[in-house]
């Protein structure tokens, strides 16, 4: 094993000065070639990742991404451009293409920077870059370590699709022509583990995974080996069901993705495009009075933190559902604008939303479901924002008396978007915090489930 | 070889190793230090991607975009391992890096020689073209402004219109360390309109578009593009009629064309031989056995003419093919890139592709359908008492260990005595894989292949693909609608 090798593959991040000198020669290059106003975001990240299989190393890839991004405005007319390249050269001609491309645009009175008084004036540290000083052999060490726990853990487990460990760090540097300049650093981490179950003639698969800004902060293998092995085993014997009506606990894990379906219903893009089932619900109710949902960007160390968005507006604690009733969108500087409001902080999505937990743990969301089925997977892209339909593959359990009774399979769970959020009955304590959405588990009655 | 090929590698040789001051030498450098012991192969890919791309919204063209992106990917592979790292800076010193970093996989030690370099093969399935200089900015603009006025002159319902236009100019160079050069150069454009219609408070979308591997003049050839926006409003209106789709297991009759998404899931991604030489597919260990009704045989083939999922070699260098998966119900063979294959003891059969030189390669499907059959397809219908007819989709998904998949219907009608009566609306349909195919029991005389518009997911990897079936009739499959 070539170690130090490895380690030089990995040296460190730029300094953040490098990076807003290539902001700055972008944005005086935009001047310089007429435009009024102009952006420019700068990425770097690296990474090592590491995939093991039945004990052996699978894939060992060095990771090491750039890019520079830039918009230019000729009044309101816009026009961009990116490259991987960071020459000087290369800078002018990527502000070149920008400025070509924005004599063509259409004049659009909502396009251009955000408006200055939202800007981030200070930069808060979320605490969110601890990158991890870990060589091929440690994290090849670990990988090892996580699967030979899920394959040892029963005799149908026959297979596996390995344990993959990886690290990224990253800096990103945002400035626009309204004096903005200001960059963080950012890490993240994660081990993952898939391993095979068979029991007769059929395969079952399933995974368990980490993921922290901090290293110490991850699940150790061990945990993360065994409960892959764990759920992979609980799925073998799998059946159908017939078709019913029943009420759906969402485990936390795909929980998440019921609430960034409505995140989707009120982000401005739909909005404006009268795209979305949830136009003109601002103050009404969307969700049962229990309900309270916050946006949280500034949570020490959160995925999803960010001190400001994609165009500089300062990112804030917000509440976006109170008692169930609708309270804000989420909008870009455009997008609002579209829409005559003001920009929300969301260019580039949210940034932490947090569902209040309710009292129940998962043992008592089951309790509380009684009959019916979890739903622990899901597939498929049926998902209409526009008119709000929901149709996806799913597998998970029948629940009876409150106890998993048996693992399902090849069953769809549908509704409508609108519906189901009314008709939410219990948010569960058991959050899952490998997300930018927090959330215990979701029971919604009355979906429809197709089977036999 | 031929002579696409020759030229081919001369004008990727001239943009992407010239300009960077790079050498046939400098390679056998980079190939001496790739090349540890217990190394059995190793790749060097080199990369130089052109994207733009317009969208026209409210009328007006909002956004237009260009973007660049270069560089090289250093593969080393050490019997079932593999160590890789890039560069996007293509350069001596970082190659030299980059195959440090890749070797780490094997053993430090004396290192191996590289046989003489030779110009490696390729077909010629489209031209050499930047597809980005088809058309003027002027010209690109009214484009998507005539499909604009055609949508909203069609129907005064149509509330809002998405046009986006984008091209892809790709050029790659392969050198592999059994000595072969090879480079493509590769087009692709895409042309897609999206409509909302309203009525009476109901919005519902509508969507149609298409491309492949040529110039943007593609869809100036007749009407073409104004049907793309004919079909998407013809879309958002029907649907604005459409009930709730029935929920249960029952017949369901695909229509031809862009529905072979179904084989893509229930069959293709199960046959990739990645997931076969690890056993991981519900597929492994099944050559030879019955894996679907006699009607059917499906092949994988990346040698069509122009097609998006075309290539005239696969990413790593070896000309795509024809490649049949499944011989009238008899599962023939699996698609293989070049680590796969030797592992199981064959040869690639053209199917190693990657996203870009920041990625690994690995099996991938190019153009997957299934061949025509003897029924007509108003037959089918007319065979079915109660069921439903699905002619368009939206993307799918597939567990290939448990060979569950889904994939979610856009335009759909319930089939009543024999007769195609109401719209109904989206819903996802689930199968198991092996299963399904085994319930075909009509297969129509009618193969068509997508309008080249499909892109397929993998491990995070996304890579243009083509499908296509003919109508065909699936016994019993389950759909989740909402409707008892």
């Amino acid at each position: 094993m070539l170690v130090t090798e490895t380690k030089a593959a990995q040296a460190g991040l730029p300094p953040q000065e490098t990076l807003e000198e290539l902001v700055s020669l972008a944005l005086a290059e935009a001047r310089k070639q007429g435009a009024s106003a102009a952006e420019a975001g700068v990425g770097v990240d690296i990474g090592l990742s590491v995939n093991v299989r039945r004990g052996e190393v699978d894939t060992l890839e060095h990771q090491r991404d750039r890019g520079i991004g830039v918009t230019v405005y000729f009044g309101h007319r816009k026009g961009s451009a990116s490259s991987s390249d960071f020459r000087r050269e290369s800078i002018i001609e990527t502000v070149q293409s920008a400025c070509a491309i924005a004599r063509h645009t259409s004049e659009d009175p909502c396009q251009g920077l955000a408006d200055p008084d939202l800007l981030a004036r200070e930069i808060p540290d979320l605490d969110l870059y601890h990158p991890w000083d870990l060589d091929a052999e440690e994290a090849i060490r670990i990988a090892r370590d996580c699967e030979a726990v899920a394959l040892a853990a029963d005799p149908r487990i026959c297979n596996s699709d390995g344990a993959s460990l990886s690290t990224y760090s990253g800096i990103r540097v945002y400035g626009n022509t309204n004096d903005f300049l200001a960059g963080y650093k950012t890490s993240r981490h994660s081990l993952s583990c898939m391993v095979v179950g068979k029991e007769g003639d059929a395969m079952q698969r399933d995974y368990w995974y980490t993921v922290s800004r901090v290293p110490e902060e991850l699940e150790d293998a061990e945990s993360v080996g065994r409960k892959a092995a764990e759920r992979t085993l609980k799925r073998l014997g799998a059946r159908r069901l017939k078709t019913c009506t029943a009420p759906v606990l969402y485990a936390p894990e795909v929980a998440r993705g019921v609430l960034a379906h409505f995140i989707s219903a009120i982000s401005g893009g739909a909005l404006y495009r009268k795209a979305s089932f949830l136009l003109d619900h601002l103050g009404k109710q969307v969700f049962p009075g229990f309900v309270r949902i916050e946006e949280q960007p500034h949570r020490p160390r959160g995925l999803g933190s960010a001190p400001f968005d994609q165009e500089g507006v300062a990112t804030r604690q917000r509440v976006l559902v109170e008692d169930g009733v609708l309270q804000g969108y989420v909008l870009s500087s455009y997008s609002a604008r579209k829409l005559g409001m003001r920009s929300t902080g969301n260019a580039g999505g949210v940034h932490n939303l947090v569902i209040q937990p309710g009292e129940r743990d998962f043992r008592g969301m089951l309790k509380e479901l009684d009959r019916g089925l979890l739903v622990t997977e899901l597939m498929g892209q049926g998902v209409n924002i526009t008119t709000g339909d929901y149709s996806r593959g799913a597998s998970g359990f029948w629940v009876e008396n409150g106890e998993i009774a048996y693992p399902v399979e090849e069953i769809t769970v549908a509704g409508n978007l609108r519906d189901m959020f009314q008709r939410l009955r219990a948010v569960g304590n058991d959050v899952d915090p490998r997300g930018n959405i927090l959330t215990g588990s979701l029971l919604i009655d009355g979906m429809t489930i197709a089977g036999e | 070889m031929t002579d696409t090929a020759a030229n081919n590698l001369q004008l990727v040789r001239q943009h992407i190793l010239e300009p960077a001051g790079l050498t046939e030498r400098d390679l056998e450098r980079v190939f001496g230090q790739l090349m540890a012991p217990g190394v059995d192969a190793a790749d060097l890919y080199f990369q130089a991607s052109r994207h733009e791309g317009w969208v026209l919204e409210d009328g007006i063209v909002k956004e237009g975009s260009r973007s660049l992106d270069q560089g090289v990917g250093v593969r080393a592979i050490s019997g079932e391992k593999t160590g890789f790292a890039y560069s996007d800076e293509i350069i001596l010193p970082a190659l030299l890096e980059a195959s440090g970093a890749a070797r780490a996989i094997a053993r430090s030690g004396q290192s191996g020689r590289l046989q003489a370099w030779q110009a490696g093969g390729g077909l010629s399935l489209y031209a050499p073209i930047n597809p980005l200089d088809s058309l003027t900015a002027e010209e690109k603009i009214a484009l998507l402004q005539r499909l604009d006025a055609e949508a909203r002159r069609l129907d005064p319902r149509v509330e809002q219109v998405i046009v986006s236009l984008a091209g892809v100019h790709d050029m790659i160079l392969v050198a592999n360390s059994d000595g072969r050069l090879s480079a493509d150069v590769r087009p692709l454009v895409r042309l897609n309109v999206t409509v909302i219609a309203q009525q009476n408070g109901r919005r519902e979308t509508g969507s149609s578009g298409g491309g492949g591997r040529f110039g943007y003049e593609y869809f100036l050839e007749g009407d073409r593009a104004l049907n793309y926006a004919r079909e998407a409003v013809r879309q958002a209106v029907l649907n604005l009629e459409a009930v709730e789709a029935p929920a249960g297991t029952m017949p369901v009759v695909l229509g031809p064309g862009w529905p072979g998404v179904l084989l893509h899931e229930a069959v293709g991604h199960g046959l990739e031989g990645d997931f076969n030489r690890k056993g991981t597919s519900a597929f492994a260990g099944r050559i030879s056995e019955r894996v679907a009704s006699p009607l059917c045989t499906v092949v994988d083939d990346g040698t069509l003419d122009r097609r998006r999922g075309s290539l005239n070699i696969d990413d790593e260098g070896t000309p795509t093919q024809t490649t049949v998966l499944i011989e009238k119900g008899v599962l023939k063979g699996y698609m293989q890139d070049n680590l796969n294959a030797r592992l199981m003891g064959t040869v690639s059969t053209g199917n190693g592709r990657r996203q870009s030189y920041a990625h690994l390669p690995m099996p991938r499907m190019t153009n997957t359908y299934m061949l025509a059959g003897p029924h007509d397809p108003e037959e089918i219908i007319r065979s079915v008492k109660k069921g439903l007819y699905a002619v368009n989709f939206g993307g799918g998904q597939v567990d290939i260990t448990s060979g569950k998949f889904v994939f979610s219907a856009s335009e759909a009608y319930l089939i009543e005595d024999g007769r195609i009566t109401v719209p109904v609306k989206g819903a996802t349909l689930i199968g198991s894989g092996p299963e399904v195919m085994t319930r075909i029991s009509m297969v129509g005389n009618d193969l068509q292949l997508d309008g080249g518009i499909g892109t397929c997911g993998k491990d995070g990897q996304s890579v243009p693909v083509g499908v296509g079936q003919p109508t065909l009739k699936v016994d019993a499959l389950t759909v989740g609608g909402t409707a008892a």
